[in-house]
């Protein structure tokens, strides 16, 4: 009996070994693909369009003639949009993190973490929608602006979207902290605010900017809220109070009209490079707090 | 004779839900002695030890009858000030538990809550504190490294030293020792025969031979009940109870 089932056993176990392999792989390769075929159509730009205006162009015109692919106006539109909602998002956050972590009940903080994770479960065109039509004409009347349809509104709603990821992560990383620290302030006669501040922080600050990265990843790389409420108008930001394009908003708005092979086509590749050159810079970032938090 | 009583514990009854741990604790400790409060796990020492200070409000569901007078005061009635009470009544925890910050801030972490001290005068009170527990030498070149990166032996004398640098004058000790090797052991004992000179020191512990080491008096616990108190050498020559004599020669527990 044994003998007969052990040849059986060792196939089996090379199968699901090569199975496992073979999904492990794949990932990585699909990776790998994403990233040439980015960087193969994003480059095809260069042979026709100076990398230097690309860059540095304060225009983007795409379908003017001669066309100006200058990347400054949405990168910089995506950054005070992305800026905007981090200042939002972070004390808010943070607030709700200690919230959670130390303050609030056993049964409210159960409820207070469901529904911060449900938050998340929203699609961000629904969000954007009900920014669209509730916050929009809100800014507008608050601010006596022109329109709505301004960074300032794509910040607050991005802020709702950073959220769940930065509450989560904060949590994670203040319940993370030893209870032997919180006794040891307690038992000194710390109250409870000095005990956060000057103990459960410090200890936790790692983790807590982890957590702001992860945020500021999610934020940048959000597309169809920010298409939706920005205002999409392609200039150089002064204020948050004016329309901006970002990055993301531009790829979604344009792709559909740029004829394949043409400069406007390779110059929203290029974009997308950029775009993944900033996520991939703030991931590494947040491995590096991570890796350090663990450290401790 | 009665004004060299720092705690006094009266009728003390403390429950954990429907849990009844501590069952009418009488007892008094002198000012400037030490004592080992020893027993079976469970017995209740350490959650006595908890009711010193009152960390045992942390838990939820706690429930306390009768009362602890510390310097005459109670401890339990209302609008007691816990902040006041627990900078007076310092606590030493089983596993040493340094804050993670460097040596200097450990120490002068108490003065930073309670106190609006200069600079000059903050440092001068580290200073003074970690020669208390004989680890200036050792670290006065350190003073800024992470408390954390210290041996075990000197995280808990770090954590002896940030007490006696906010000027508490009781000690509870949560068996101190239980995380450390022999010989830091011995040496965190050396330092609790010379803190006495000072300080009024309660320690729990397991190990009854550390108990006839270093306390001048011993109360042995079982059950939640204090089953006999009395001067260290007496409890563990000729105690007065058998159970007593059960637990210490090793019959029991």
């Amino acid at each position: 009996m044994e003998s007969a089932r052990k040849p059986w056993n060792r196939a089996l176990e090379f199968l699901i070994e090569r199975a496992i392999f073979f999904a492990g792989i794949i990932s990585i390769f699909f990776v790998i693909l994403i990233f040439v075929f980015l960087l193969k159509e994003g480059v095809s730009l260069l042979k026709t369009y100076p990398l230097k205006d690309f860059i540095f162009g304060q225009k983007w015109y795409p379908i003017s003639e001669p066309p100006s692919f200058g990347v400054v106006p949405l990168l910089l539109g995506s950054l005070a949009v992305t800026m905007g909602a981090i200042v939002i998002a972070v004390p808010l956050g943070m607030g709700a993190a200690i919230y959670i972590a130390v303050v609030a009940p056993g049964w409210l903080k159960e409820i207070l973490k469901a529904t911060v994770e449900f938050l998340a479960a929203i699609p961000s065109i629904v969000l954007g929608f009900i920014g669209l039509v509730t916050l929009v004409p809100l800014v507008k009347q608050v601010f006596h602006l022109t329109t709505g349809l301004t960074a300032i509104s794509g910040s607050i709603m991005l802020a709702f979207m950073a959220m769940p990821t930065i509450v989560s992560m904060m949590e994670d990383a203040l319940t993370a902290v030893p209870r032997s620290y919180r006794e040891g302030a307690i038992a000194m006669g710390a109250t409870k605010w000095q005990m956060i501040w000057r103990v459960l922080l410090p200890a936790a600050s790692s983790g807590m900017l982890a957590a702001i990265m992860l945020g500021i990843g999610r934020v940048i790389g959000e597309t169809m809220a920010v298409l939706m409420i920005t205002g999409n108008a392609a200039r150089i930001p002064t204020s948050l109070f004016q329309p901006v394009r970002t990055m993301t908003a531009t790829i979604a708005a344009e792709m559909g009209e740029a004829v394949q092979g043409s400069d406007h086509y390779f110059a929203l590749f290029a974009i997308g490079i950029v775009l993944f050159i900033i996520t991939f810079l703030i991931n590494l970032a947040a491995g590096f707090f991570i890796g350090r938090a663990h450290h401790k | 004779m009665t004004n060299d009583i720092v705690i006094d514990v009266r009728d003390y009854n403390l429950y954990y839900g429907d849990f009844h741990a501590l069952l009418d604790v009488n007892l008094s400790i002198k000012k400037k002695s030490v004592t080992a409060i020893i027993g079976p796990s469970g017995c209740g020492k350490s959650t006595l030890l908890r009711g010193l200070n009152r960390m045992n409000d942390l838990i939820d569901q706690v429930r306390v009858t009768g009362e602890i007078f510390i310097e005459g005061k109670p401890i339990y009635a209302e609008k007691r000030d816990l902040v006041e009470l627990r900078k007076k009544v310092g606590m030493v925890f089983q596993r040493p538990n340094p804050f993670p910050l460097s040596v200097y801030e450990n120490v002068a972490f108490g003065l930073r809550l309670h106190s609006h001290l200069s600079k000059e005068e903050v440092a001068q009170k580290v200073e003074e504190s970690l020669k208390a527990v004989a680890l200036w030498k050792e670290l006065k070149d350190k003073l800024k490294a992470p408390a954390l990166r210290l041996s075990g032996e000197q995280q808990q004398r770090l954590c002896i030293a940030r007490l006696a640098a906010m000027s508490a004058d009781i000690f509870l000790m949560d068996e101190p020792c239980s995380a450390l090797d022999p010989v830091a052991t011995q040496h965190i004992e050396e330092l609790i025969r010379v803190l006495k000179e000072d300080y009024t020191i309660v320690i729990v512990t397991h190990n009854m031979a550390q108990a006839a080491r270093v306390s001048d008096e011993t109360a042995y616990f079982y059950l939640g009940k204090l089953i006999e108190m009395g001067p260290t050498d007496q409890i563990f020559t000729r105690p007065a109870r058998k159970e007593t004599e059960d637990y210490i020669t090793g019959r029991f527990g």
